[in-house]
């Protein structure tokens, strides 16, 4: 029984996820276009996906992307954790006002500014004490780690806020020192929220664009970088081949993990 | 006595734990997010020149030893007499203004849709609200690119339907950045007002009908009211990061299409104006002062109240 009420959101439900998803299905239909002409259909092909695996440029950068995803996706979970956990657990210390500052910036911060106050660090470290000898992968992955942190930050103080501190109060008063407690108590429970967090800075690092063109040297192109300097001349069908492969790849891991969290739930009812 | 000297040995451990679990993000962050922020501000007071790094040094050392310090205000005055800067931030603010009003007239429905959908089907309306999230920006933004062109793909269908005899101008013009904003920030309006409206408590409507208010009133006195605060923090997570958009306006804009952060990355990379590029920074970062502190003070109410 639709009444008028139901038919309006029903319909803004199709509208909205069509239009979400209609220009993504749209790429990986056109990837499988064997025209060059990336408008007109000239039949299924697998064409530029062999050209794209040939391509020793887009291996490279798509090699150095996920290398730098990965340490960040490390370093930026290690001291997200950390700083969720201060700003959950620890309610004094000098210059606290500061720190939650400092944290949760970087994800209102435009990206230009960023890059653009990042490497003038690097540039001013390098002139007065000769570090970062050169920018690149190193340089890139410092300014990841910063703004991914900021993310996971996030994701476990709002965690830890979630769940009653009794029960660190509890081992505590039962004489747990305060580091059992935490590997014991704390760690189990932000688990699953810091995997969450190593999978978003991975993600986070993997896609961005503006900060590393700014902090990045001459010798290292990430695949966002090679993917705009393509696509800003224009649509490119390699690029249609290269986004789906993405696509089904995040895709696929958003589905599973979705999957395991609810047949946690499940078994934890 | 011993518990006692075993006490403190353990407080003494405690205190240096947590100076180590503070002291590691702290100094990281004051290294590589607040110390740049100082060197953008003093090397927007520089000259430029032609010299690597391209721009005159804050410290001067003269011949007997002894300090100056050089500043200059030139670019920030640079900036208000280009006529060039003010009208791009203008233009700024517009485009991310109209483009965080269309998302929420498109977001609403959308949040409101899932959150009175039954339980099984919310959790998959909103993982497919979360899935283009997590797909790569650049790549979205591109989608559009190939839809939009001039022999894309709406132009062939409205030439086919008849519609029009001539193709559409559409990709690189500001509607095409208005389409490519409202696309990609969709989820951050979506999630926030979703998480409001799940919260509503249906008797108030109940209550509301039964009082002989029809659907519609019932929308605009309870519902709407009540979503206000999921309203703004949407808005504010769309028209944040749309001011200061490089990506968007770069792909889909047309050369007319100003805004500050494609301006600040071409000043910077191609006129390699550092101490300019330095000074536009600073004045978007102050131009968006207001809506972050804003914002941070309502994330902290909301967090305190989902505390207590």
């Amino acid at each position: 029984m639709l009444n008028q009420r139901s038919r309006f959101i029903f319909s803004a439900l199709c509208f909205g996820f069509a239009f979400l998803y209609i220009p993504i299905l749209l790429v990986i239909i056109y990837s499988f276009n064997d025209s060059r002409l990336v408008t007109v259909w000239g039949g299924w092909s697998v064409r530029w996906y062999v050209e794209l695996f040939n391509n020793e440029n887009v291996l490279n950068a798509a090699l150095l992307s996920f290398q730098i995803a990965a340490i960040t996706a490390t370093f930026a979970t290690i001291m997200g954790t950390m700083a969720g956990f201060i700003m959950a657990r620890i309610k004094k210390f000098r210059g606290r006002m500061l720190f939650s500052g400092m944290i949760a910036s970087p994800l209102v911060m435009p990206e230009v500014i960023t890059g653009l106050s990042l490497l003038l660090l690097f540039v001013s470290l390098q002139n007065s004490i000769g570090w970062p000898a050169s920018r690149g992968m190193n340089t890139i992955t410092i300014a990841h780690i910063t703004f991914s942190m900021a993310y996971v930050a996030v994701i476990i103080q709002s965690r830890l806020t979630e769940v009653n501190e009794s029960l660190e109060e509890a081992a505590m008063d039962l004489g747990a020192r305060p580091l059992r407690v935490l590997w014991d108590i704390t760690l189990p429970i932000i688990f699953p929220a810091m995997v969450s967090g190593w999978l978003l800075s991975f993600t986070l690092s993997l896609d961005d664009l503006v900060i590393a063109s700014f902090v990045s040297g001459p010798g290292a192109t990430t695949l966002p970088m090679l993917i705009f300097s393509k696509v800003r001349l224009g649509v490119s069908p390699d690029i249609n081949a290269l986004a789906t492969i993405l696509i089904v790849v995040v895709t696929l891991g958003l589905c599973i993990a979705a999957w395991i969290t609810s047949r946690q739930n499940r078994s934890a009812r | 006595m011993s518990g006692l000297l075993v006490k403190t040995n353990n407080s003494i451990r405690e205190n240096l734990w947590r100076y180590f679990i503070v002291a590691i993000p702290y100094i990281w962050l004051l290294l590589f997010f607040l110390a740049p922020f100082v060197i953008v501000f003093k090397i927007s007071l520089a000259d430029p020149i032609i010299a690597q790094p391209p721009f005159t040094p804050f410290f001067n050392e003269s011949s007997d030893g002894g300090f100056s310090i050089y500043t200059t205000f030139d670019n920030f005055l640079y900036l208000f007499q280009d006529s060039l800067y003010f009208v791009t931030y203008l233009n700024s603010v517009k485009l991310a203004f109209i483009a965080t009003l269309f998302t929420l007239l498109i977001g609403y429905p959308i949040a409101y849709g899932i959150a009175r959908s039954p339980q099984p089907t919310r959790n998959i309306l909103l993982l497919l609200v979360v899935i283009p999230f997590w797909i790569s920006f650049l790549l979205r933004v591109y989608s559009w690119m190939g839809i939009l062109k001039t022999n894309g793909l709406i132009n062939g269908f409205l030439l086919w339907l008849g519609v029009i005899d001539q193709p559409l101008e559409l990709l690189y013009t500001d509607t095409a950045v208005y389409i490519g904003m409202v696309y990609s920030y969709l989820p951050y309006m979506i999630l926030p007002l979703y998480a409001n409206l799940v919260k509503l408590d249906i008797r108030l409507l109940e209550a509301a009908s039964d009082l002989g208010a029809k659907k519609w009133q019932g929308f605009i006195d309870v519902t709407l009211p009540l979503s206000i605060p999921g309203i703004i923090a949407g808005c504010l997570l769309v028209f944040i990061p749309a001011i200061g958009e490089y990506v968007i306006p770069a792909l889909l804009g047309g050369a007319d299409t100003l805004m500050i952060g494609r301006v600040l990355f071409d000043e910077f990379f191609l006129n390699r104006d550092w101490p300019v590029a330095s000074a536009v920074a600073i004045v978007l970062l102050l131009l968006l002062v207001l809506p972050i502190v804003y914002f941070q003070k309502k994330q902290a109410q909301e967090t305190s109240e989902a505390a207590a």
